[in-house]
């Protein structure tokens, strides 16, 4: 074994070399000393400044919805408050008229309200996968602490809808892909609501 | 008449909330001066019902739960549950899922050791410095797991049949670049850490666990190989396509302390040459396969035969199993989960008698554990 203490030493060594490398000055001085760097500082300043985050960042769901907020398109099947694992969206719907039957809007029928409680929600995703409508989107807002832990922590319908344009614009590469997949899915049947796909509990198991 | 030279015995209770025990876990210690005479792990303050939850959940529902977990390898996790429940439902899986999986959690591998010797050496006492240049790789690792799956630490990604959906374009360089850059930082880790005489001096010949008692109590991972007994579930059990991929399953040889932290750096380079064959090998094509992306559709359509399977991997802490039964409802009727920490815990009063406080704070940074598996 070499010399007593000279692996602490050139342990001290990195730290030292760490630490210079973090200033502008301290890069180009072991740049001139031929010292290879690492990546010198990593840490940013937060608020002022901000990291890009990937587009496929999922932070608690929304509703979508096409030009304005009554047109959207969940159709209150109730398939993502079953799937959901920890049971946080509560829906009350389809929404009826006077006689009973379902009242529709834009020829479907929709939820009367639409809670998602994300003290309780994980972002896990699900009820995007789930939804056969393409009604239901992940949103990348993170800024969202309150003082208020009851009233303002159950997103409410008002506050869950927001527009197709939004979710374009914060996911532009899957926005695209459902878009296409409503497009193809709009053109071959003319009829007003489309095809419930074989889910939920009562569908035949998998083949 | 007592003198005041005698002495007796003293209780402390390390926890539940102490910094140093990883977590809500607690030890009760008696100390004899300062040596360990008695040593009594008290767990489940984090308990949350996990099996119970994922009894009443589909099989697809109990994934954002594996997360949750052990939340360093969320990816590991997530393999685990999937490829219990391809063995239950006969899920065939695509190829290209198959490759994208042994990359994220060969990353989640590299990911857990990275973080767990920043650890160890906060422990140790060596404040933030090793912590802090560990959790600088650790987080462009969880850069790449939230392009691809959209959440850094509960990615819930992989699903029966492959994984929830391809990766991003662009993601595979990004990938392969740091697979790349990875060992330089290793080597400076080491610069840092191996041959430093105070760390040497802490750790050799410290929480020797003795081989038979490992192989006795079913200790499994870093911990068991540290003492030199060859076993590794990818090896023994071949799971997934690791038999097409080379590499070697790093031993130790005391099983002490120093071993586990060596165990674990050259098991890191291990796993770098596996992402780097698995990432050069990958073949184009779908991500799932048609009955995986079907049971994400419609997780209630997926209703395995009657039967029970147990399945098990090889995740950074150690085995980690799934137990499921099926009684033919879109349900497990039972869901256990053998929990890698929490087995390797068992052992821990073995490790730290005879040793000093300051030890037994090291010993058990050195078994690795998360309490969210622990308690579960
Ligand atoms: S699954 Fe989709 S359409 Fe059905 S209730 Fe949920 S959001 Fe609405
Ligand atoms: S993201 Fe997961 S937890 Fe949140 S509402 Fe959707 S299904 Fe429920």
């Amino acid at each position: 074994m070499a010399l007593i203490g000279s692996g602490v030493l050139q342990g001290l060594g990195v730290t030292l070399r760490t630490f210079i490398e973090t200033y502008p000055w301290g890069k180009a001085l072991l740049g001139v000393l031929r010292i290879r760097t690492g990546q010198g500082l990593v840490t940013i300043e937060y608020p002022d400044v901000r990291q890009q985050h990937h587009e496929r960042q999922r932070i608690f769901p929304f509703l979508v919805y096409d030009g304005a907020p009554d047109n959207l398109r969940c159709v209150s099947c109730k398939i993502c408050e079953q799937e959901c694992p920890p049971q946080c969206i509560h829906i009350n719907g389809p929404a009826k008229d006077e006689q009973g039957r379902p009242a529709k809007v834009h020829g479907r029928t929709y939820p009367v309200t639409f809670d998602i409680n994300v003290a309780i929600c994980m972002s896990c995703r699900i009820c995007v996968d789930v939804c056969p409508f393409d009604a239901i989107e992940m949103d990348n807002e993170f800024e969202l602490s309150t003082e208020e832990r009851f009233g303002r922590l159950v997103f409410n319908k008002a506050r869950l809808l927001k527009s197709n344009e939004y979710f374009q614009q914060i996911k532009p590469t899957e926005a695209a892909e459902v878009d296409a997949r409503l497009a193809a899915k709009a053109k071959p049947s003319p009829k007003p609501a489309a095809p419930a796909p074989a889910a939920g509990p009562t569908a035949a198991p998998a083949a | 008449m007592q003198s005041t030279s005698d002495t007796q015995l003293l209780e402390i209770s390390l926890g539940p909330q102490h910094p140093s025990t990883h977590g809500v876990f607690r030890m009760n210690a008696v100390l004899d001066g300062e040596t360990i005479v008695k040593l009594k792990p008290v767990m489940g303050y984090l308990h949350r019902n996990h099996e119970q939850i994922g009894e009443h959940t589909s099989y697809i529902g109990s994934f954002p739960f594996t997360d949750r977990l052990d939340y360093f390898c969320a990816m590991s996790n997530n393999l685990g549950l999937a490829l219990a429940i391809e063995k239950l439902g006969n899920i065939p899986v695509a190829e290209r899922g198959e490759y994208l999986r042994i990359i994220m959690v060969e990353l989640t591998r590299v990911l857990n050791h990275t973080a767990v010797t920043g650890f160890l050496l906060n422990d140790m006492g060596a404040f933030g410095t090793p912590l802090l240049y560990a959790f600088r790789e650790r987080e462009k690792i969880l850069d790449l797991f939230e392009a691809a799956s959209g959440s850094r630490m509960m990615c819930n990604y992989i699903r029966p049949g492959g994984v929830r959906i391809d990766v991003p374009e662009g993601w595979l360089q990004q990938a392969r670049a740091l697979v790349a850059g990875y060992p330089q930082f290793l080597d400076e880790f080491e610069r840092l850490l191996t041959k430093n005489e105070i760390i040497r001096q802490r750790t050799q010949q410290v929480g020797i666990l003795p081989k038979a008692l490992a192989v006795n109590a079913s200790i499994t991972g870093p911990l068991l190989r540290a003492t030199g007994v060859n076993y590794d579930v990818r090896k023994v059990d071949g799971y997934s396509i690791y038999p097409r991929f080379s590499y070697k399953v790093p031993l130790g040889s005391v099983g002490d302390v120093y071993d586990r932290y060596y165990v674990r750096i050259l098991e890191m380079r291990e796993s770098l040459k596996i992402l780097q064959q698995a990432l050069r090998d990958i073949p184009a094509g779908p991500a799932v396969s048609p009955k995986g992306q079907a049971m994400v559709k419609a997780p209630r359509t997926f209703r395995p035969p009657k039967g029970e399977v147990y399945s098990r991997i090889e995740a950074p802490k150690g085995e980690l199993g799934f137990f499921l039964t099926s009684d033919g409802t879109p349900q497990p009727y039972r869901y256990h989960i053998r929990a890698p920490s929490f087995i390797n815990l068992t052992v821990l009063e073995d490790m730290c008698l005879g040793y000093k406080v300051a030890d037994a704070i090291i010993i058990l940074g050195s078994i690795d554990i998360v309490l969210g598996e622990v308690d579960r």
